[in-house]
C-alpha cells in the first residue's frame, strides 16, 4: 500500500522510507512559527526549561499579528516579549509593525514557506500552507518551545480523507464557499487528526489564494492538515519567491484514504455558515431576510488580494447601508499597499468603509469591531462561535468577500451576484 | 496518580473561545487567565471549581484555536481531569505538553451527571462514578505519550534526552 502526499512529506522529514498511518515519528522542521499571543508562553516555556539557543535562527518565523498596533499595555508587553527574543537570537523572519501581516497570508507571501516544507506554527490555521504542497500543522506553544529548541516535533501520521475536485467555480463562488460546503458535510469533527487531501481535475481551476483559503480551514473541520498538489500554479506562485528551493511531493497511486469525497465545483453556491459553528452551513439565497450590524473582510482566511479585488468589485460605487459600519482589513502591507496603488482603498472610503493595516484584530474579538450584546457580523473570517467577536450573545456569520461585500450594501445577508 | 472530584459537565464542541476567550490573551499569566475559565458558557464555573474536580464533556472538546492558555486555565483552576467523547487534536497535544490529564471515553462522558462525584485513576484508566457506582475504562496512552507525561511534560522529556 502506498504513501499519502502528506505521509510521504513526513517519511521524508522523519529519514524513513515509508510511514504509516497511527505511527509515531519524530521529523525534522524547516519552519516553526509562533505569533504575539503564543509567542510569549513559548519563550516562557523555552527559558524555564534551560534552553539558551535555537536550533537555527532562518527557521523561525515570529509574527506580531493579532493585537497590532499594540492594543493595550499588555499587549504592548507580549510585543515587547517576543521583539527582545527575537533579537537576542537573531531570528532571521521577524514580522514587526512596518513590515508584518496576518501570519499566514505574510508567510507564502514573502517565501518563508515552500513545497514540501514540514512546518508547525503555535497557531490553528498553520494549516494554510498545505496549499503550496507543504505539510504544515498547528500546535500549542510548548511545542513551538520545543520545536525551537530541537529542529524537531513528534507527529502521529494521519490517515487521510481524499476530496475529489472536479468543473469550475461559478462566478459568484470562491474557495472560501468551497470549504464552508465541505464543513458543512463532514462537520466540525469530520477529519478529526486526518489529513484532507485535495486533488482532482478541479484543482487547475482554483487560484493560489483559493487553495490558501480551503486550506486554511482544514482545521475547521478537524484536520490535522490541509493540501494541494503542486501544480503549474503552484510553481508559478513559488517561482522567484522561494527562499528555498521547492521539493515536489505526490501521493501514491496506491495510496489509502479512509474516504473520497467527490465535490462538482460547478454546483458550489455561495455559502454561509450561522451561528454558532462553520458546520451550520446553507445557501446564501436561502437564508431569507437576516439583517446585520457590522461587516468584516480580512484575516488569515480571505484577506488576500484576491479577496480584496472581490470586496472592490462589488463595493465600487456603491454605498455601505445606513448603520452598518463595514471594515476592511488587507492580510499585509504588501495587499496594503496594492490597494492603495489600485485605487481599491479609495473606493472603499467613498463607500462608507472602514481599511485598517493588517490585523487578526476582530476575527478573534481582540479589537478593531468588536460585536455588542445582540449584534450581528457577516464576516469573511473562520470561526462563529460563542462570543468569538465580542459579547456572548453576538452572533457571526462566515461567508466569503463577494457575500460580505454584497451584505454590507444591502444591509441584510446577501447572495452575491454573478458578476 | 488518582484524582477525586465532583463533575462539571459540558456538551459537544466546547471551543478555545469559550474555554478562555481571546480578549483576555494579552497576557500570559496562567492565574490571571484562570479567573476567565469557561467565562462565556458557564460563568459559575470558576467559582464552584475546586481542586481536583472533573470536567465532562462530549465530542470534539477544545476545538478552534491553538492556544495553549486553554488547558492550562483548566489546569491552573485546579481541574484535575478532563473526561470527552473526544478531543480536538491541538488541544489534546497541548494537554499532553502541559500536563493535563484528558481521558477519553464514549461511554463515560454519555452517562455521568453534572454533579456527580468521580475517582479517576490514571495508570489504569478506571473512571468510577462514586455517585452512580458504575465503572468505565478509557484507553490508555500510548507508551510514547505516558512516557512525556511520566517526565512532566515535553519540555522536561526533551532536556531527559
Amino acid at each position: 500500500m502506498g504513501m499519502t502526499m502528506t505521509q510521504k512529506i513526513l517519511a521524508f522529514h522523519a529519514g524513513l522510507d515509508k510511514v504509516v498511518s497511527g505511527q509515531l515519528i519524530s521529523a525534522k522542521l524547516d519552519i516553526v512559527l509562533g505569533n504575539d499571543i503564543t509567542t510569549p508562553v513559548a519563550v516562557n516555556e523555552f527559558t524555564k526549561a534551560g534552553f539558551d539557543k535555537v536550533f537555527d535562527k532562518d527557521k523561525i518565523a515570529i509574527v506580531l499579528d493579532h493585537f497590532v498596533p499594540n492594543k493595550d499595555i499588555k499587549a504592548a508587553e507580549q510585543s515587547k516579549q517576543c521583539r527582545e527574543f527575537a533579537c537576542s537570537h537573531c531570528v532571521s523572519h521577524f514580522y514587526d509593525v512596518g513590515k508584518m501581516g496576518i501570519e499566514h497570508a505574510l508567510l507564502p507571501e514573502q517565501g518563508v514557506v515552500t513545497a514540501g516544507d514540514c512546518i508547525i506554527g503555535a497557531d490553528s490555521h498553520t494549516c494554510t500552507y498545505g496549499a503550496l504542497g507543504a505539510f504544515s500543522t498547528g500546535v500549542g506553544s510548548t511545542d513551538m518551545a520545543a520545536g525551537m529548541a530541537t529542529g524537531t516535533a513528534w507527529f502521529k501520521v494521519p490517515s487521510a480523507i481524499k476530496f475529489n475536485l472536479s468543473g469550475k467555480l461559478n462566478k459568484n463562488c470562491s474557495g472560501k464557499d468551497v470549504i464552508l460546503t465541505i464543513i458543512g458535510m463532514i462537520g466540525v469533527d469530520g477529519a478529526l487528526y486526518k489529513s484532507m487531501e485535495f486533488t482532482g481535475d478541479g484543482v487547475s481551476s482554483l487560484s493560489m489564494d483559493d487553495r490558501l483559503c480551503i486550506c486554511n480551514m482544514a482545521i475547521e473541520a478537524g484536520a490535522k492538515n490541509g493540501i494541494f498538489p503542486v501544480d503549474e500554479k503552484t510553481l508559478e506562485y513559488l517561482n522567484g519567491r522561494s527562499e528555498r528551493k521547492p521539493a515536489i511531493f505526490s501521493a501514491d497511486e496506491d495510496a489509502e484514504y479512509e474516504k473520497v469525497i467527490d465535490i462538482d465545483l460547478n454546483k458550489i453556491v455561495p455559502t454561509v455558515a450561522c451561528p454558532h459553528l462553520p458546520e451550520n452551513t446553507h445557501p446564501a439565497s436561502e437564508l431569507g431576510d437576516i439583517k446585520i450590524d457590522q461587516v468584516v473582510i480580512g484575516s488569515c482566511t480571505n484577506g488576500r488580494m484576491e479577496d480584496m479585488t472581490a470586496a472592490y468589485n462589488v463595493l465600487k460605487g456603491q454605498k455601505v447601508a445606513d448603520g452598518i459600519r463595514c471594515i476592511i482589513i488587507p492580510a499585509t502591507m504588501q495587499i496594503y499597499k496594492e490597494c492603495v496603488e489600485k485605487g481599491y482603498v479609495t473606493a472603499f472610503i467613498d463607500a462608507g468603509a472602514v481599511v485598517s493595516t493588517p490585523t487578526c484584530g476582530p476575527c478573534l474579538g481582540g479589537y478593531m469591531g468588536i460585536l455588542a450584546e445582540g449584534e450581528r457580523c457577516i464576516a469573511t473570517t473562520n470561526r462563529n462561535f460563542v462570543g468569538r467577536m465580542g459579547h456572548v450573545k453576538s452572533e457571526v456569520y462566515l461567508a466569503s468577500p463577494l457575500t460580505a461585500a454584497a451584505s454590507a450594501i444591502t444591509g441584510y445577508i446577501t447572495n452575491p451576484k454573478e458578476n | 496518580m488518582n484524582v477525586k472530584g465532583k463533575v462539571f459537565k459540558y456538551p459537544d464542541n466546547v471551543d478555545t473561545d469559550v474555554i478562555i476567550p481571546a480578549r483576555y490573551l494579552n497576557t500570559s499569566n496562567a492565574k490571571e487567565l484562570a479567573l476567565h475559565c469557561m467565562e462565556d458558557i458557564d460563568t459559575e464555573f470558576v467559582k464552584k471549581v475546586s481542586v481536583g474536580d472533573v470536567m465532562v464533556a462530549g465530542w470534539n472538546f477544545g476545538c478552534g484555536s491553538s492556544r495553549e492558555h486553554a488547558p492550562l486555565v483548566i489546569k491552573t483552576c485546579g481541574t484535575g481531569c478532563v473526561i470527552a467523547k473526544s478531543f480536538a487534536r491541538i488541544f489534546y497535544r497541548n494537554a499532553i505538553n502541559i500536563g493535563l490529564p484528558i481521558l477519553e471515553c464514549e461511554q463515560a462522558a454519555e452517562e455521568i451527571n453534572a454533579g456527580d462525584e468521580v475517582s479517576v485513576d490514571f495508570d489504569t484508566g478506571l473512571i468510577t462514578d462514586i455517585t452512580t457506582g458504575k465503572t468505565y475504562k478509557a484507553q490508555p496512552f500510548p507508551e510514547f505519550i505516558q512516557n512525556i507525561i511520566r517526565k512532566g511534560g515535553l519540555l522536561a522529556s526533551l532536556k531527559g534526552e
